[in-house]
């Protein structure tokens, strides 16, 4: 396998349900993310972005296919490794942000390094530099209700890189956010997580930012039928 | 982690409140019915438990517990003082004769006709007076209820006269009295003089007061009184409790009691269980993001927990609390006196709390553990 090919899929099918209400959302889909890029998956509400996105993210198995990610085949994972190679090679922005609420933002942002065992004080201290350099530093110890959309989202995103996963993956990151604060979270995610070494799968509906992608996947009922290159 | 199970939990103020008062007043029912009814349970061996000067009680043989005798006669006594190892034995008297006062108030009083040559069984704690007044004519011992229920609102003091029988009686000590079960004023006397106050001469001894002889045990000796006499001996804690299984077998209180210990048991489960349930419920998505980010199940078992756990621990320090300022601040009013809340009692609330608690969260477990960590892609 190519060595700055991230994610690969191969022929990858979802069903979900038995019998008389089965349905196959994904019906073979091929597909690369590269490193160093951030990809699209755009397409049609119901064409199976979301599916796709889970099942990369090792969230969802996929029914057949062979996903590869960083190398390592998600079959062959157990449960429990599975979770653990998410701890680690994963980051993940939701449209809802979904922070705890009870926590600040500093530490909404450690519970990555918390969850691979780093002592309470060294992952918010970790927390609060990267926070501080997304330009949050006034607002660490705010909770996620006194913060705008734009701002809670600023922290997700920080709470998906802090632990310097390789692969980056975003699901509708700015449908929740005005045409501008949406900008500027992509703006923020562009300058900060596309490494030469990290991917960044975004799927998204928004067609304001599409200007932000290196390549865009166009899904359509289940396949990927289209790939673009964007040249910035 | 850890701390993140806390602040999730506390995050909620009101949920949070809710739960720890679930649970706070469930102990507090559980432990205050189950203290009171123990407590009663205590109060109907009071004048067994009051007389420490002898270990062994004689009585017929078909007697079930203390408030019902049937009287023995002097030759029993004889007989009892002839078996092998008695250092020796007196008689009792024990019966409920009415008593009033000058003003016309009157009550049953529990009367305790002690030996007149030895006054084993008379009370071990005087107040006021001094039990060789006894041996003056006409005089009795009352206990601190009782001379409140004939002469409230009066100083305890010795010198007053009630009428027992056509007799006048007079106060000649105040003690106090382990609360008895039926809230009658307690009172002693010397054995002659029960008698007289009650109006009856013979076969009046309701039991025969022993104490064995020094190296036998009191079990030996019990055994050769049987034997020796067909009369039915027993060790005063045995008695006491014969009596107590008298009542739980017997009369409603325990199972009224336990009906509202059961309903203190579910309710709390119930309400504890619901809140807590729909508490995890409702922060599911914040579950599955954890799920998401690789928090493992295990972790996120013991993070459930350990809120199960703090809210239960919480709850039962707030209930027993509750329950032992209770009876300490109703400790001095007289007719609640005596009741306690047993150590035993405490620590049984707290394995129901306890309970309580694992069953609440095995539900929120479950559902977090089958929980499919996609769901945080869902809207
Ligand atoms: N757990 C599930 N069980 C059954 N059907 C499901 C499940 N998850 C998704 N689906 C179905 O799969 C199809 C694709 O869903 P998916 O969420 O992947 O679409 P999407 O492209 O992300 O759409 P949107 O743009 O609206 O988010 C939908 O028809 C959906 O109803
Ligand atoms: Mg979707």
């Amino acid at each position: 396998m190519d060595a700055s090919v991230a994610v690969s899929c191969r022929s990858v099918t979802k069903d979900f349900g038995q019998g008389e209400s089965r349905t196959k959302v994904l019906r073979g889909v091929d597909f690369e993310v590269n490193l160093g890029q951030m990809t699209f998956l755009v397409g049609e509400s119901g064409s199976g972005k979301t599916t796709l996105l889970s099942v990369i993210a090792g969230l969802l198995d996929a029914t057949a296919g062979e996903v590869v990610v960083l190398g390592q085949p998600l079959k062959r994972l157990s449960n429990h490794q599975q979770v653990v190679f998410r701890r680690t090679n994963l980051g993940f922005v939701f449209q809802q942000f979904n922070l705890l609420p009870a926590l600040t933002a500093a530490e909404n942002v450690a519970v990555p390094l918390l969850a691979q065992g780093l002592p309470r004080l060294r992952a918010i201290a970790k927390a609060s530099d990267l926070l501080t350099s997304l330009g949050l530093g006034q607002r660490l110890n705010a909770f996620p209700s006194q913060l705008s959309g734009g701002q809670q989202q600023r922290v997700a995103l920080a709470r998906a890189l802090v632990h310097e996963p390789r692969l980056i993956v975003c699901d509708e990151p700015t449908s929740a956010l005005d045409a501008a604060t949406g900008r500027s979270v992509m703006e923020l995610l562009a300058s900060f997580a596309v490494r030469p070494d990290r991917a960044v799968l975004v799927v998204t509906h928004d067609s304001r930012v599409f200007d932000f992608a290196d390549r865009i996947a166009h899904m359509n009922d289940g396949i990927i039928d289209r790939i673009e290159q964007q040249q910035n | 982690m850890n701390f993140v199970a806390l602040k999730m939990l506390t995050g909620d103020r009101a949920k949070f409140l809710g739960l720890v008062f679930a649970i706070a007043f469930s102990s507090f029912l559980m432990a205050h019915q189950s203290s009171i009814f123990c407590g009663l349970m205590i109060r109907t061996t009071s004048q067994i438990k009051d007389i420490t000067d002898a270990d062994i009680w004689v009585m017929d043989p078909e007697t079930q517990y203390i408030d019902e005798v049937k009287a023995l006669t002097d030759n029993d006594l004889y007989r009892v003082r002839g078996v092998s190892g008695v250092e020796w034995a007196v008689k009792l008297f024990k019966g409920v004769p009415r008593a009033k006062a000058d003003d016309g108030k009157f009550r049953n009083v529990i009367l305790l006709g002690v030996d007149d040559a030895s006054l084993v069984g008379a009370p071990r704690r005087m107040l006021l007076g001094s039990l060789a007044d006894l041996r003056q004519p006409d005089s009795v011992v009352i206990d601190r209820a009782g001379f409140y229920f004939f002469f409230p609102n009066q100083p305890l003091s010795i010198g007053q006269h009630l009428e027992m029988n056509d007799h006048r009686i007079t106060i000649v000590g105040i003690c106090e009295a382990s609360a008895p079960f039926g809230t009658f004023p307690v009172m002693f006397t010397r054995y002659s003089q029960a008698v007289n106050f009650v109006g009856r001469e013979r076969n009046s001894m309701s039991f025969v007061l022993v104490k064995p002889a020094a190296g036998l045990t009191t079990e030996e000796v019990c055994l050769r009184i049987t034997q020796a006499t067909g009369l039915k001996a027993l060790e005063s804690t045995d008695f006491a409790w014969k009596t107590v299984l008298y009542y739980i077998r017997n009369t409603g209180i325990p199972v009224n009691f336990g009906i509202t210990v059961m309903i203190a048991l579910i309710v709390g489960t119930v309400v504890a269980g619901q809140t807590f349930y729909i508490f995890t419920i409702e922060n599911l998505k914040q579950f599955g993001a954890l799920k998401a980010i690789g928090v493992t199940n295990l972790r996120i078992t013991g993070m459930i927990l350990l809120q199960a756990f703090v809210v239960g621990f919480i709850g039962y320090s707030l209930g027993i609390g509750m329950c032992s300022l209770f009876f300490d601040l109703t400790r001095d009013i007289v007719h609640l006196r005596g009741f306690v809340l047993l150590w035993q009692i405490a620590g049984g609330t707290a394995v129901a709390v306890f309970f309580i608690v694992v069953l609440a969260s095995l539900m929120s477990i479950r559902r977090v553990l089958t929980l499919e960590p996609a769901v945080v892609f869902r809207g």
